[in-house]
């Protein structure tokens, strides 16, 4: 059986494989975990939105204005910690 | 017409087409006056055409995206300037539906479902078009307040509007705050006579250290373009969208019925080649557009991340239909489509304005070829920007 930490690897794992192939695909280039795409001047207008929307509707979860920090959206690795706080707070909530 | 106002989400689309039929007759009238009368807005907010995408528990009628763009769509096929008071009502319901706090929403939303409060979306500026990381407009923080100092140009209904979603900087930052027009230093400027929406009483607007509350601004500074006009902007290019498939639905059905009647030469136009040549044109430009728009409405229902450059697609697709089709449906209709009341030459003048609000043809194009071009590998410039990128 896995245990719990097994699990959290795993899903750690999951998150960051997944986040890092939208970020690829949409910013036409692979970045390291503590690259600041805003920073680099990688993204265009529409794509803060396309974010919020992507981790919203691939882990359902809701991003609302408390969650405005860029910090959170910046590289991936900020990224992955946001989206594994908000699912696991789903988790404890639900 | 309260009657409509309990017509519910099922009717929505009938509702659109409803309001839209009582209205034919008036549009003509409306648009050489330039105005939209007070009544006839206040019919649309009863008949709930203001907030019809509103989810329920806001005072909306919680109409899914297709229901709202069919009902846009009927609408625009009467009157563009009908059209843009849905689709600036709805701009700034969703942004604040998305990037209000439980207070704001609470406190703007339902009044503006009801039409109680009409809203404009007033970020362009002289130096600030297409470009709205340009803009100037400031919004200086004071203690427990906001002072809006600047001027905006081209606001749909700026004239009448009660409160105005502002597009600033403060500091620098991008800032969106909400401006009651009652507050001292409103100022507004009519505008006439521009090519189209001309009963959608545009204004410029100028802010002249407009003192507002802290909650007024929606969303920190740094979010105000990124985020929450981003997503005013979003749904505004949705609904023109569809207003676009209207227009360019009307036209088609104006052009085709003069075709079968009208006789030249001794046979009705329908039978010239050249004439069917151009029938046939509008009718795929028509029904590509509708599917385009279709398809955005579905993956904005799912939720789908690609939803936003789907509706930049819709909206460049159907912009482009409704300039060709009513062009189209003018050279059919020859003088009777440039007479003073054609529904199809106020379409045609209409339909240019849609090639350049929410978004122009020009940078929907780069926007499209952007995410092409990213799927496919391609690395943006990866300059460092000195401020925000912000093409509308
Ligand atoms: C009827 C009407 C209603 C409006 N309502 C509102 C409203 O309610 N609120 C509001 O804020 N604004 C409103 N506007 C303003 C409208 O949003 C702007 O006109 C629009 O964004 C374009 O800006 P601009 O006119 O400054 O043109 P510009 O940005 O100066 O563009 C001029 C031309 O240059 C092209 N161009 C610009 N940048 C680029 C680029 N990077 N690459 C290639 N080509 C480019 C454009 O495509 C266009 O053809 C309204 C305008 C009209 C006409």
């Amino acid at each position: 059986m896995e245990t719990p930490n097994q699990t959290d690897a795993a899903a750690v794992a999951d998150v960051t494989q997944e986040l890092s192939a939208y970020l690829t695909r949409n910013l036409g280039q692979e970045l390291g975990p503590d690259e600041d795409y805003f920073a680099l001047g990688l993204v265009n207008s529409l794509f803060a939105m396309e974010l919020v929307n992507f981790v919203e509707q691939r882990y359902g979860i809701e991003v609302g204005v408390d969650d405005l920090d860029l910090d959170h959206f910046r590289t991936l690795g900020r990224l992955r910690d946001f989206v594994l706080a908000k699912t696991a707070n789903r988790g404890a909530a639900a | 017409m309260s009657d409509t106002a309990l017509a519910g989400v099922a009717d929505l689309t009938d509702l659109g087409a409803r309001f839209a039929d009582s209205v034919r007759e008036d549009a003509a009238d409306w648009d050489a006056r330039g105005e939209l009368p007070a009544d006839v807005r206040l019919a649309a907010a009863r008949a709930g055409l203001l907030g019809a995408d509103l989810p329920v528990r806001h005072g909306g009628l919680g109409a899914t995206p297709a229901q709202l763009g069919e009902a846009c769509a009927r609408i625009g096929g009467v009157c563009s300037a009908l059209r843009g008071l849905v689709t600036v009502q709805s701009m700034v319901a969703a942004a604040l539906l998305r990037w209000g706090t439980a207070e704001q929403r609470e406190r703007w939303l339902p009044a503006l479902a009801r039409g109680e409060l009409l809203a404009a979306f007033a970020a362009t500026e002289t130096e600030a078009g297409s470009d709205l990381a340009a803009v100037t407009t400031t919004v200086e923080e004071q203690g427990d307040t906001y002072t809006v100092t600047g001027e905006k140009r081209w606001i749909t209904f700026g004239e009448v509007a009660d409160v105005f979603l502002v597009l600033g900087s403060a500091g620098g930052r991008p800032a969106a705050v909400l401006v009651e027009a009652d507050r001292p230093g409103v100022l507004r400027e009519p505008v006439r006579g521009q090519l189209g929406m001309r009963a959608a009483q545009l204004a410029h607007v100028r802010f002249d250290g407009v003192r507002v509350p802290r909650e007024n601004a929606v969303a920190p500074p740094g979010f105000g373009l990124s985020h929450v006009v981003a997503t005013a902007l979003d749904h505004g290019r949705f609904t023109v969208a569809w207003g676009c498939v209207g227009m360019a639905e009307a036209c088609l059905d104006a052009a085709a019925e003069h075709a079968a009647r009208r006789a030249q030469g001794g046979v009705v136009l329908a039978e010239h080649q050249l004439v069917r040549s151009l029938l046939g044109r509008a009718a795929v430009d028509s029904r590509a557009a509708r599917e385009l728009c279709l398809r955005a409405a579905r993956l904005r229902e799912a939720g789908d991340p690609d939803a936003i450059a789907e509706t930049v697609a819709a909206k460049y697709a159907a912009a482009r239909a409704a300039t060709a089709v009513a062009g189209s449906a003018v050279q059919i209709l020859g003088a009777a489509g440039c007479a003073p009341d054609s529904p199809v030459g106020r379409c045609y003048r209409d339909a240019k304005v849609m090639e350049i609000i929410e978004g122009s043809a020009q940078v929907s194009e780069l926007h499209i070829a952007d995410h092409l071009l990213r799927a496919h590998g391609h690395r943006p410039g990866g300059r460092r920007p000195e401020r925000e990128e912000g093409r509308r």
